[in-house]
């Protein structure tokens, strides 16, 4: 695709996860409030943030999301107590190695939303959606395929031993 | 780092080895909500899609799902086309999981093998681009259908109800809540903080629009609180800590110390006839501060209960060590104890109901209106102490300097509807305002302004009294006050307040000089209603009133089970409106008692032993101490009663051995890959990898 095809017609894609209690609650009264906001986001309802695992949001980069927002209870009002401080954690140090494998820093978002913020869930969408327009597709399942195809043109003696990132 | 390989590349797949649960048969149902989802989203188009997904045996799309004749459309083709997974996509699963739950369960299919889709709450109600929300409704519902693959059939968790109820709040919501719910026969623990049940409704001298006598009909009750079986009443007293879960909260109270036996005082008020101190000279609060009480005191004379309480900030002997303590020798029955400490109390409830209520603006922050400026400024509450017979003037009212006034200007909207205060309209205002007009002119004769926005009379009996106000010779201005000064610019304003008022029915701005200022101050949540949610882990609005679990169908649930909310905490409201909230709060709470038992989401973690490495990692993180470590078999052990579903054990774990019911990993991995096959992305065929 050429680039300027890219930023005509590019709809970032985001992966959402959100905890019941705080972020998806808000994400309905958004609804029921008829706030409207960019459609960009797909979200995945999880009990607690506690609950994402870093490998949901590698996975998620690496099947084509081109950001991954994460939605949990303002710190103190975890449903579980703490559920939200362990993802804040994990967040951070998810953050260091994203940066040292070259996904901008914006693309990873954790936001505190609680049940009443409908709006909040509005304008946080709305602001991820604008700031991947202005990076761009991530793409990661293109760059692999096009690695792969670099590798099969490469003779097989020059290949080590070890299985290629992508199986 | 092949465990790693395995979840990244071989997402799971919806055809191959990987299932386990049976071949799937899907049965898919998409609501057109009436115009709700339809109008929005091209529901044919997502049923035609969702019929060409792997697994699915029949795509439907219906009026209404969630009706009789949409609930029996999947029960007739799970019996006859013997399908194992059911989809529909409709509203919030916080709406209506459970409606089609049990409309699975009663064809025989085990409940958890159905998975809803969210396209009204989380689509069509926010996207206007129908291509757009069809296409992401398209990518829910391919979520949905790749995850019900890997879904299992669950037992539904069952916990015991403790039939024994915390109150937390003793003014006339949590007294109502708690004579009712001791009336079925269950035990009841009533804790209040202030050293007195009654609340504000105990401040009161009239209530509208019945003028009934808020003491006359408030004290009985009171007593019958004191004085009732099944009621354990714990005044001067705070929830410290709440432990637990719906049916089995621990909660620790703390008992403040009175300093005076409650057992032993019978309330003679010897003692505080016999203080050194010969003349009442600290601010008595219940009196909002316009009379003078003793180090020793009780709060009004139908105080509940009847004991007296000591204040240690002004008591001579706390200070010096070096009264006479002249109130020991005069008590009789020995019920002074100097050295009472605070005492902790444990008990276990299975239900918690949370009556703390509200507080009034503080007047200071509006100071156009010269509240603590202008000593013949007075809030409502202050006024309704003086008109009360009980109060610092024996029910007359006079200004600070001891003049009747002849005119008096009622405030309205004093810290409400004001974009500097609060946006919120406070509901009772208006009203009381009007009653404390009429109890003015009643007791004073004098000329009663009520300068006001919008006069707000909804509710039985309440337009009548209005129409009766205007009778009474009331005068109303309508328009929003500007400023009360002193500054005279003629000679009758001289010694006066005037009030500077646009009058907007003529246009014109008046000045009105009165003699009394009083401001009809809002209501607003208390100064600590958010440490209070937070320990019982309940949510508040941005307002910070405790968030109702639906504001129409569920308004006294919370979003944790088995704590209940009533009465001005969750908003303003007016006392009809707090006691009908206080029975349907005590109905909810009666109807999981006599039910004895509450069914939870099966939605606990468990540790797979075979992969587990004992690296306790796990163990710290778990806010419930479930996981333990069993030393014999040097492995994690979660204990499933104590388990709460949270799953950040289950996101830690490093070698991935912890599953949870629900959501489990290879669940959630299914609907990712489901969400962005969008992208253009077909994964190789890695059948059989992920098994």
């Amino acid at each position: 695709m050429p680039d300027s095809e890219i930023k005509n017609n590019y709809e970032p894609k985001i992966v959402a996860f959100f905890c019941n209690w705080c972020t998806y609650t808000a994400a309905d009264l958004a609804g029921v409030s008829r706030l409207k906001y960019a459609p960009n986001v797909r979200v995945i309802r999880i009990m607690c943030s506690g609950r994402v695992d870093p490998q949901f949001i590698l996975q998620a980069f690496a099947s084509g999301a081109d950001g991954v927002l994460i939605g949990g209870c303002h710190p103190g009002d975890c449903h579980y107590s703490e559920g939200n401080y362990k993802m804040l954690r994990r967040f951070r140090l998810l953050k260091r190695m994203l940066k040292s494998l070259g996904i901008a820093e914006k693309r990873l978002r954790l936001e505190w939303i609680s049940a009443s913020e409908g709006e909040k869930v509005k304008s946080v969408i709305n602001e991820m959606v604008e700031q991947l327009k202005v990076l761009g597709p991530l793409a990661i399942p293109q760059s692999l395929d096009k690695i792969n195809e670099e590798l099969k043109e490469i003779p097989e003696e020059e290949i080590r031993e070890e299985e290629p990132a992508h199986a | 780092m092949s465990d790693n390989n395995n979840k990244l590349n071989g997402s799971p797949q919806t055809n191959g080895a990987a299932v386990s649960n049976g071949t799937p048969k899907i049965g898919f149902y998409v609501c057109h909500c009436g115009h709700n989802i339809a109008s929005q989203v091209d529901v044919e188009d997502v049923q035609k899609f969702a019929s060409e997904l792997p697994g699915v045996a029949v795509s439907r799309d219906y009026k209404y799902m969630c009706s009789d004749p949409g609930q029996e459309l999947i029960q007739k083709d799970i019996k006859e086309l013997g399908l194992n997974r059911i989809v529909v996509a409709s509203c919030s699963p916080l709406l209506h999981e459970h409606t089609f739950r049990t409309a699975a369960e009663k064809a025989g299919l085990n409940p958890y093998y159905f998975h809803m889709v969210n396209i009204r709450e989380n689509v069509s109600w926010v996207h206007d681009n129908k291509e757009s929300a069809t296409k992401k409704a398209k990518d829910l519902t391919r979520a949905a259908i790749q995850r019900v693959f890997f879904h299992k059939a669950l037992e539904k968790k069952t916990v015991p109800i403790n039939p024994d109820v915390l109150i937390v709040g003793g003014g006339i919501a949590g007294i109502t809540a708690a004579l009712t719910i001791a009336n079925a026969g269950k035990h009841v623990y009533l804790v209040e903080r202030e050293p007195t049940i009654g609340g504000h409704m105990a401040m009161f001298d009239k209530t509208f629009p019945t003028l009934d006598c808020a003491a006359c009909i408030l004290t009985p009750k009171m007593s019958a609180v004191k004085s009732h079986p099944h009621i354990t009443m714990w005044t001067y007293s705070e929830v410290e800590k709440v432990d637990g879960f719906v049916g089995n909260y621990r909660v620790q109270v703390k008992r403040k110390p009175r300093y005076v036996n409650e057992e032993l005082c019978v309330g003679c008020m010897e003692c505080i006839d016999a203080c050194i101190y010969k003349e009442a000279k600290y601010p008595d609060e219940f009196n909002q501060k316009l009379s003078k009480r003793k180090p020793i005191y009780i709060p009004f004379p139908q105080a509940t209960p009847q004991v007296v309480l000591f204040d240690p900030e002004t008591c001579i002997d706390f200070k010096s060590h070096r009264c006479k303590k002249t109130c020991i020798e005069v008590c009789d029955r020995e019920a002074i104890d100097l050295k009472q400490v605070p005492e902790y109390k444990e008990i276990n409830v299975g239900t918690v109901i949370l009556t703390t209520g509200f507080k009034t603006y503080d007047a200071e922050l509006s100071p156009q209106y010269g509240y603590g400026r202008y000593p013949n400024v007075y809030t409502s509450l202050e006024i309704e102490r003086l008109v009360n017979a009980s109060g610092p003037t024996a029910g007359e009212i006079i200004n600070k300097d001891g003049i009747k006034p002849k005119s008096v200007g009622i405030i309205h909207c004093v810290g409400s509807r004001d974009q500097k205060a609060h946006k919120w309209c406070s509901k009772v205002c208006c009203m009381y305002s009007l009653k404390l007009a009429h109890l003015i002119k009643e007791h004073t004769g004098a000329q009663v302004y009520n300068f006001y926005i919008d006069m707000r009379t909804p509710g039985k009996g309440y337009e009548e009294f209005y129409d009766k106000l205007m009778t009474e010779g009331v005068h109303f201005v309508r328009g929003r006050v500007s400023e009360v000064t002193d500054w005279a610019l003629v000679p009758e304003e001289e010694n006066k307040l005037t009030i500077r008022v646009e009058d907007t029915l003529i246009g014109v701005v008046r000045r009105v000089p009165v003699d009394m200022v009083v401001l009809a101050v809002g209501l607003e949540p208390r100064v600590d209603a958010d440490d209070i949610r937070r320990m019982f882990n309940i949510s508040c609005s941005n307002e910070g009133w405790f968030l109702e679990r639906h504001p129409k169908l569920a308004p006294v649930s919370t979003f944790t089970d088995g704590i209940f909310i009533a009465g001005g905490c969750q908003g303003p409201k007016d006392i009809p409106d707090s006691v009908a909230q206080a029975g349907a709060a005590a109905a909810e709470v009666l109807s999981l008692i006599s039910a004895g038992s509450i069914e939870l989401e099966p939605n606990t973690a468990s540790i797979m032993e075979d992969h587990c490495s004992g690296c306790k990692s796990c163990i710290p993180l778990c806010p419930y101490s479930a996981i333990s470590y069993i030393e014999d078999s040097k492995k994690a052990y979660i204990n499933e009663a104590l388990c709460k579903g949270c799953g950040t054990c289950v996101a830690a774990c490093p070698s991935g051995s912890i599953t949870q019911n629900m959501f489990d990993d290879e669940q959630i991995f299914s609907e990712i890959d489901g969400l962005l096959k969008f992208a253009g992305i077909e994964l190789e065929e890695t059948e059989g990898e992920h098994a």
